[in-house]
């Protein structure tokens, strides 16, 4: 990011959807708002120029010194003997503190969007998966297959930036790409119309079916013949039409965005498309691409990943870390009560607000969220890529971009705060 | 503070120190000289008896990085069996095949190791590798960036570019990606594998740019040798794992034309084709190539029998034995136009014949080649085995009667291949601390560590002599890292955080205009934050960037 003048940036990294574009012009006006004026999106519009609030820490609701609320923070966990770290809406140096505090009081992790992304998680584990990344989804795409979802919902700039680009390195008419919507009923595909007016293909099912329609592409694509003529309403000549378009693309790209697969098990349709993708590599090239990602969620994988061994969601209360995706949810050990003291996480979405708890509860995130939130301890902390720095990645998960400050704020930074906690323990 | 360690025995091969007994002073992290007789010696090391060395140095380890994490992520059943407790002084963490990163920063340092570094550091994915670097405690690390298959070099070659514009892109994605070394992988082939080719040999065409892997090797080793970076060019050869590959890395030794080659993982890369099973050792001719051939030098890739994982930049290769992946489980990708990854878990075991053989033409490589300054101990962690499993390693080369036993159990046919059993040698501690200190310190350009001489970095280790040598290296009775004293008795007693060693060699910046160009046309991401700074390293109170010294630009070579 290049600061241009006092109230101008270029080439900002925006870290409110997994794409993280780091192409967007913003300009600061003499009372710190913020402004998108290039290659902004509606998510990247939320995110920029929200207007934050005066905001205080506070304990049992009366405002306090950073101080005092990092003290009474530090109390509560150190009466705690379960505590339960949730929300975690950070990036790589934000999760880096909570971490280490985690280590040292034995918390059970839990991002937001665990209860997606571990859908993939759980793929990468069970079987493995052959994947692509956006720069070459950009430059080499000739069959782009979407798989029950708009994409556009989650990274609005998704098709501008990687489908309809102008320009290629590899000699082809962008404007020539297929694109081909698979399941799901109703989706704004009028992002995967070409530059040249060619319509994509749609064959809509219910979501809920997308398990027998993944399952039944993959079979068709191994060779096998389907008695049914229809598969979820879809007709069995058109799947086959779509396999056979899958073998003869010379750079297929088979993409999916977890959250919206939203039902019991979808890592075995998941797995379905993977498999799928690994089948056709066998004599051409394809690849799968998730997409998606929010509130940090797969920078939090990846720093948990490398820090303990395992991804979301995991616990530190024997001294060793320990993963369970399924047992380690929030709203889980919260009904049953077997936590007891949360401290809740978001620094980028104010509308991600902690579920109930009758525990001591600790709350750090975005100064917009005080006034919704009801915690014994809760501590307004910047945010990354506006108040200060930090570190993203990409949903593609190879890249990380950095990001910056984009004005001078009074808060401290998460990591801050966590290591002030941990200090005072 | 001044410290006096005090009568030990000093292997410091970059002396020609061999076993001599002396003392060694050392002060605010560094060696220095015996102090003046009234200087007050703050505390002493009474180590009469003791074998002292210099740190260790992993010159070829996967520590840090996407493939890396990847392997972490997908393997939670090997991570379960090997879980490592929260501590006073060590975080919790788990081991194994891919080791969390601060387990992996405490069991070098356990092992007296001081350094290590990343092999495959893939330029788009550098901020992640120095990320898990940085959170790797105690030990010094850097990397080697990956290019070769890029398509920003491959456009230039095509474009038959002057070999000075070559190399100020080297230079530049040395800087960019803060890297120490240059390597390439399966030069061309993940480019190819992109145009759906499967295979490329040395003189094979990529179909898109029409240049061959002898083109890449040639040019990036003379960038590499022109630049004055001390690291010669690393290279993971075409064809890994391929019967009959020995022909193409006897073919790669001369594909530089004298420029300085690294052949890593060579063990790899050493497959005849004779026998019933059409596989055989050619260790033999590598060997003789590598004593004849005084700009080769190459780390074994040794394997050892268990569960691991693989995890290579080598997409081509590591897709076409996905089919042998166990469990039956792997990650391949194509990477941002940049590079690609492959990550396959593996179990080798003693009684399958492919896999004994492997363990033999690594071990018959060590034993043959006859220079330990152009021989380095890996096992290219994680691919042929973790890297805690070199005191093991070491025992095997240090002793022919454990080696003999051990081959013994070998499956039958794979003995009956192979020669190890009729070789002699054993190598003597002197050996061992050129290939893991001296010899390693010199290859990556490390040129304040690897030795004991006055102005060194203080990183040193300090074993017990024990005829079971690796009893001996598993547990060195002090480490120090800088001088202070992180190991005792082969456990963490203090963390600190190391250094990332990097060289900085000078380039024309004019290239940038042509880059951002190509950045804004093809790319995702912006040219600028392409770069990995050095605060960015240094985040959080982490160890610093090093600058080790480059050798200056040579304009023309010979």
């Amino acid at each position: 990011m290049k600061h241009l003048n006092a109230s101008t940036f270029e080439a900002v990294t925006c870290p409110a959807c997994g794409l993280l574009c780091d192409d967007l012009k913003i300009e600061r006006n003499a009372t710190d708002q913020l402004k998108v004026t290039a290659n902004g999106c509606a998510k990247s519009i939320a995110f920029f120029e929200r207007t934050p609030k005066e905001s205080k820490p506070t304990i049992a609701g009366a405002p306090a010194e950073l101080k005092a609320a990092i003290a009474k923070a530090a109390e509560i966990l150190r009466g705690s003997n379960q505590p339960l770290f949730a929300g975690l809406g950070t990036e790589v140096q934000g999760m880096r503190s909570v971490m280490s505090l985690a280590d040292k009081v034995g918390a059970t992790l839990d991002h937001m969007n665990a209860y997606s992304s571990f859908r993939n998680t759980l793929v990468v584990q069970n079987s493995g998966w052959q994947v692509t990344t956006l720069t070459e989804v950009r430059n080499r795409v000739d069959l782009l297959v979407v798989i029950g979802t708009d994409i556009v919902s989650h990274n609005p700039r998704f098709f501008e930036r990687n489908i309809w680009n102008k320009e290629s390195m590899f000699g082809q008419d962008t404007a020539s790409r297929e694109v081909v919507y698979l399941g799901g009923q109703n989706l704004d595909t009028s992002h995967g119309v070409s530059p040249n007016g060619s319509q994509p293909t749609v064959l809509p099912c219910d979501l809920e079916k997308i398990p027998e329609v993944t399952a039944a592409l993959r079979a068709l694509i191994l060779g096998k013949s389907l008695h049914a003529i229809e598969v979820a309403g879809i007709k069995t000549t058109d799947l086959q039409a779509l396999a056979d378009k899958l073998k003869a693309a010379k750079y297929s790209v088979v993409t999916w965005v977890s959250s919206d697969l939203n039902f019991d098990h979808a890592e075995l349709s998941i797995q379905n498309i993977t498999e799928l993708v690994i089948a056709l590599n066998a004599k051409t090239r394809s690849s799968g691409l998730p997409l998606g990602g929010s509130e940090g969620d797969y920078s939090v994988n990846q720093t948990s990943t490398w820090t303990s061994g395992y991804p979301m969601r995991s616990r530190f209360s024997r001294g060793i870390p320990e993963y369970d995706p399924h047992h380690y949810r929030a709203e889980t050990l919260l009904e049953n009560n077997e936590a007891d003291a949360m401290l809740w996480v978001s620094t980028f979405n104010p509308e991600k607000l902690p579920p109930k708890a009758n525990m001591p509860s600790i709350v750090i995130g975005h100064p917009n969220m005080q006034a919704q939130v009801n915690a014994d301890v809760f501590i307004p902390v910047g945010t990354a890529g506006i108040d200060h720095t930090g570190t993203m990645f990409r949903i593609d998960s190879s890249v990380s971009l950095p990001l910056g400050k984009l004005k001078n704020s009074d808060l401290p930074s998460l990591n801050t705060v966590i290591a002030a906690i941990e200090a005072a323990l | 503070m001044l410290t006096k360690l005090s009568g030990g025995k000093v292997y410091d091969p970059a002396h020609q120190i061999d076993g001599k007994v002396m003392d060694i002073y050392v002060r605010d992290g560094r060696i220095v000289e015996r102090p003046r007789d009234e200087e007050k010696i703050d505390q002493t090391f009474n180590l009469a008896g003791k074998v002292v060395m210099a740190g260790a140095i992993d010159m070829h380890t996967h520590i840090g990085g996407g493939k890396v994490n990847i392997a972490r992520m997908m393997l939670p059943e090997d991570h379960r069996a090997d879980p490592t407790q929260h501590s006073a002084a060590c975080r919790s963490g788990c081991g194994h095949a891919a080791p969390s990163t601060f387990t992996t920063g405490y069991r070098y340092a356990e092992m007296g190791y001081t350094a290590a570094f990343e092999p495959a550091l893939s330029p788009v994915n550098a901020r992640q590798s120095h990320l898990e670097m940085g959170d790797t405690p105690i030990i010094d690390k850097g990397g080697y960036a990956m290019i070769g298959s890029d398509d920003y070099f491959l456009r230039m070659l095509a474009a038959k570019k002057d070999q000075n514009a070559i190399n100020d892109y080297v230079a530049w994605i040395m800087h960019a990606s803060q890297a120490i070394g240059i390597k390439v992988v399966n030069p061309g082939g993940i480019n190819a594998f992109k145009f759906n080719q499967r295979a490329l040999d040395l003189d094979e065409h990529n179909v898109h740019y029409q240049v061959t892997p002898r083109e890449v090797l040639k040019a990036l080793s003379r960038a590499v040798h022109e630049l004055g970076v001390p690291h010669p060019l690393h290279v993971h050869g075409n064809n890994l794992g391929v019967p009959g590959n020995v022909d193409t890395t006897l073919k790669t030794m001369g594909a530089s034309e004298g420029y300085p080659l690294h052949l890593t993982h060579i063990q790899f890369h050493s497959y005849g084709t004779e026998g019933d099973r059409k596989f055989s050792s050619g260790a033999a001719q590598i060997a003789e190539a590598l004593n004849k051939h005084k700009n080769i030098s190459a780390d074994v890739g040794q394997i050892l029998f268990n569960q691991t994982v693989t995890a290579s930049g080598d997409n081509m290769r590591q897709f076409a034995n996905s089919g042998l992946a166990s469990p039956h489980k792997s990650v391949i990708m194509d990477i941002e136009c940049d590079s690609g990854c492959g990550v396959v878990p593996f179990k080798y075991k003693d009684q399958n014949f492919v896999n004994a053989l492997q363990w033999a033409i690594g071990l018959e490589i060590f034993l043959l080649t006859d220079d330990p300054w152009r021989i380095f101990l890996t096992t290219d962690h994680p691919n042929g085995a973790p890297f805690t499993s070199y005191p093991h390693l070491i025992r095997l080369l240090m002793d022919k009667s454990f080696r003999n036993d051990m081959f013994t159990k070998l499956n039958l046919d794979a003995q009956a291949m192979s020669t190890l059993n009729s070789i002699d040698r054993e190598y003597s501690l002197y050996d061992i601390a050129i290939m893991t200190r001296a010899g390693a310190a010199k290859l990556v350009g490390l040129h304040d560590r690897g030795h004991l001489g006055v102005g060194a970095g203080a990183d040193i280790t300090v074993y017990t002599d024990d005829p079971d040598r690796e009893k001996m290296f598993a547990k060195p009775d002090y480490v120090f890292k800088d001088g202070e004293l992180v190991v005792k008795d082969g456990q963490v007693i203090k963390v600190t955080w190391g250094h990332t060693h990097t060289v900085k060699p000078d380039f024309d910046r004019g290239i940038e205009k042509d880059l951002k160009q190509y950045f804004d046309q093809y790319h995702t991401m912006n040219m600028e934050n392409f770069k990995v700074s050095s605060d960015e390293i240094a985040e959080g109170g982490r160890g610093g960037v090093v600058v080790q010294a480059c050798e200056g630009r040579r304009e023309k070579s010979e």
